[in-house]
């Protein structure tokens, strides 16, 4: 008895001393509160990329070089706990005047008037919503009033490795390429010998399932947020086209690639094609491998030539003591300058149309101009309030289908109904 | 009992001592004792979009009772918890006795059994994921050396489970070891003298004293065991996914609540949840307290 309660005793005090340390260092962060001149104003900018910090430091550097009155102090909340922590804020109106939004979380701000209406901006022409990509605008969107504005853009290619297309004398893809093209070569591609396979038919929406189904002719979510479009025949055979893949055995099966990811597998030379996004661009450029055998090319066309754009954006609290300097700032955040200035470190696209060559000249070894022509059709990557309801049904039910343990058709019709469901309610 | 009436302590002694303990209790009535009670609120609540919620009544726990997922990740939570802590329980007291001979380099061993306790379980997670890769682990490689077609350790939704197991009975076997090493360094020689000039072999001994006067620390591992292997988590989340087929049948209780807490932003819901795995918590602790007498021996 004595022993084990000794001991018990002794792990019980060292895990609450453990406990009280930590517990003691509770957050003491000095949120800056605005001055008290009132000539004098600081914004806080809140954002959660890292990378992106020094470009954005340079461009507030020269906005406040113009606007000597207004300083902006960046926030940089690391992505994992982004979204709680501007949860909390939005909770206790303490959220930062301008701050970065996405597009699966847009609406739920939106809708629940936490984001400023941009239109007094861009009906008197301080920001031109033609200068960016239509699809990232839509994103932004609802009930015709405009509420953020895209700062950076994310878009998806053909990902080819030469030399396996080399080594099987097939013709790399080019701007003509469509499905049918795609599938021949993947066949001519896979060598089971060598461990090789055509294509990665990964089960990933926004470089994969979204593209596809769009392409023929199907929609993920209705222009209005009431209808899911999984049960369209349309979309049904955009899902088809990965799972095709994977029973002609020109791809790795699901439980293959749920252990190994394909971008590893794409790396290390065994998998010939891969559909991967923009922002795939600084893995491929830092390994030796790929940066010497692959290249990327425009996505191949189905019925429709389209994909999915992504892209995050700047807004403006609804509840910004300085409403004046914010729209000031998302100004000149929003202008051709600051979109330069961006795209020259190289980190992100910028979302401004034609500011893009600065990116698009970083890793000359690929053909990066593909990502940037692929935002003139582009549609808006499928949103509405409860993202992530529907999200994670998407994960539950393709999954079965990819694993063969459920047929395309049946995944695709539950997901429709149970997302339907979820969809009336919002 | 009642010593805060009695005469028997000194004022000043007793404030003094709530003054030492104080920055434990208060950090423990803080940061465990309130939030236990704002989740048992907060069960009957269901949670609209930025901190917005609204009484529920029993919605939730009605909700729950019809949830198949509530009831099939509770399985597999049962059938981890009770296939993992005796495999990891007498493997442990295996070890610890094993450990404990005059035997060469003995604290290398007790180190090396150790260690997976103070790796962090992701990192264990990440590197079981390698060793389980149906194509490239190492696992299935020395498989095939014997000429055996390994299994997909982590995608087979019939295996999975196991697998799991496996991993869990090998981090959690370091720990339960040291509190019986502490229990066996604490068994008189004599006993075992005594039981020499009878003729008591090895194995005798360890049935007849060893296990008897140990019991109260397998009780206490036991125990602890139960209360942890309800809570596993992390090692489903790393090693299986949410793309991976097997999750239907590795999914635990904790998985669920994570997803519907922090996912899906179903607070209330997933509250209620965390005061059904606190009920079932609390029942099996009380069986085993009851059903100590039975079979733990007190010197």
């Amino acid at each position: 008895m004595k022993k084990w309660t000794g001991l018990s005793a002794l792990l019980l005090l060292f895990s609450m001393t453990l406990s009280a340390c930590s517990s003691g260092s509770t957050s003491s962060d000095a949120t800056t509160s605005s001055t008290s001149s009132t000539e004098k104003v600081t914004l806080t900018y809140g954002m959660w990329d890292k990378n992106y910090q020094p470009a954005m430091e340079k461009i507030i550097d020269t906005f406040e070089q113009s606007h000597p009155n207004i300083s902006v102090n960046i926030q940089l909340t690391p992505w994992d706990q982004y979204w709680n922590k501007l949860n909390v804020a939005a909770t206790g109106d303490s959220l930062p005047d301008v701050f970065w939004m996405n597009g699966p979380n847009a609406l739920k701000y939106i809708s629940n008037d936490i984001l400023m209406p941009l239109d007094d901006l861009t009906q008197k022409g301080d920001i031109q919503v033609s200068n960016f990509p239509s699809g990232l605008i839509d994103l932004y969107k609802y009930n015709n009033s405009q509420y953020g504005i895209p700062f950076e853009m994310s878009t998806i290619g053909l990902w080819y490795n030469k030399t396996l297309f080399k080594n099987a004398n097939v013709a790399v893809p080019d701007d003509t390429w469509d499905w049918d093209k795609v599938k021949e070569a993947a066949a001519k591609l896979t060598n089971k010998d060598k461990g090789i396979w055509g294509i990665g038919a990964q089960q990933k929406n926004q470089q994969g399932y979204y593209d596809t189904i769009l392409q023929a002719g199907g929609y993920i979510i209705s222009p209005d947020k009431k209808k899911s479009g999984y049960d369209l025949p349309a979309s049904i055979e955009g899902l088809e086209y990965w799972t095709d893949f994977i029973k002609a055995g020109d791809s790795p099966t699901a439980a293959q690639m749920s252990q190994t990811d394909p971008v590893k597998l794409f790396e290390s030379g065994k998998l010939a094609m891969l559909y991967d996004g923009s922002w795939a661009v600084g893995e491929y450029a830092n390994n030796d491998y790929t940066k010497a055998n692959v290249n990327v090319a425009k996505l191949p066309k189905g019925k429709e030539d389209t994909q999915v754009i992504h892209g995050a954006a700047n807004v403006i609290s609804a509840k910004t003591a300085h409403p004046q300097q914010a729209q000031q700032f998302l100004t000149y955040l929003s202008s051709k300058e600051a979109n330069e200035i961006f795209a020259s470190f190289g980190s992100g696209i910028p979302a401004f149309n034609g500011t893009q060559s600065a990116w698009v000249k970083s890793v000359p070894e690929f053909n990066l101009q593909v990502f940037i022509d692929a935002a003139a059709n582009a549609k808006p990557y499928p949103v509405s309030k409860d993202t992530a309801a529907w999200l994670a049904l998407e994960d539950e039910y393709f999954t079965k289908a990819w694993y063969g343990q459920m047929s395309v058709t049946d995944a695709a019709k539950e997901v429709a109904s149970k997302m339907n469901d979820i969809l009336a309610k919002e | 009992m009642k010593w805060w009436l009695g005469r028997k302590y000194n004022k000043t002694d007793v404030m003094w001592a709530f003054v030492m303990i104080a920055p434990n209790l208060l950090g423990l009535m803080f940061f465990y004792m309130w939030p236990v009670i704002q989740t048992f609120y907060f069960s009957f609540t269901e949670w609209g979009d930025f901190g917005k919620y609204h009484w529920a009544g029993l919605s939730n726990y009605e909700t729950m009772l019809h949830d198949p997922d509530v009831w099939h990740t509770l399985r597999n939570t049962l059938l981890y918890t009770f296939l993992s802590v005796p495999i990891s329980i007498a493997l442990s007291i295996v070890v610890a006795t094993l450990l404990n001979q005059k035997i060469k380099f003995v604290y290398v061993y007790r180190t090396l059994y150790f260690l997976p306790v103070v790796t962090m379980p992701a990192a264990v997670a990440m590197v079981w994921k390698w060793l389980f890769n149906s194509d490239y682990g190492l696992l299935n490689q020395l498989l095939h050396k014997l000429s055996i077609d390994g299994p997909m350790w982590l995608t087979d939704p019939m295996v999975a489970p196991f697998a799991v197991i496996l991993v869990g009975v090998w981090s959690s076997i370091g720990y339960n070891m040291v509190i019986f090493l502490a229990g066996l360094q604490g068994i008189s020689k004599s006993y075992y003298e005594a039981a020499d000039l009878d003729g008591a072999g090895f194995i005798r001994k360890f049935w007849t004293i060893t296990l008897p006067i140990l019991s109260p620390t397998v009780f206490f591992a036991s125990l602890i065991s139960i209360i942890n292997a309800f809570q596993v988590f992390d090692l489903i989340w790393m090693m299986i996914g949410d793309k991976n087929i097997s999750l239907d049948t590795t999914q635990s209780l904790v998985y669920f609540f994570y997803e519907q807490a922090f996912v899906l932003n179903n607070e209330g819901y997933a509250a209620a949840v965390a005061m059904l795995l606190f009920a079932l918590i609390m029942i099996v602790t009380i069986i085993q307290m009851k059903l100590q007498n039975k079979w733990v021996h007190y010197e």
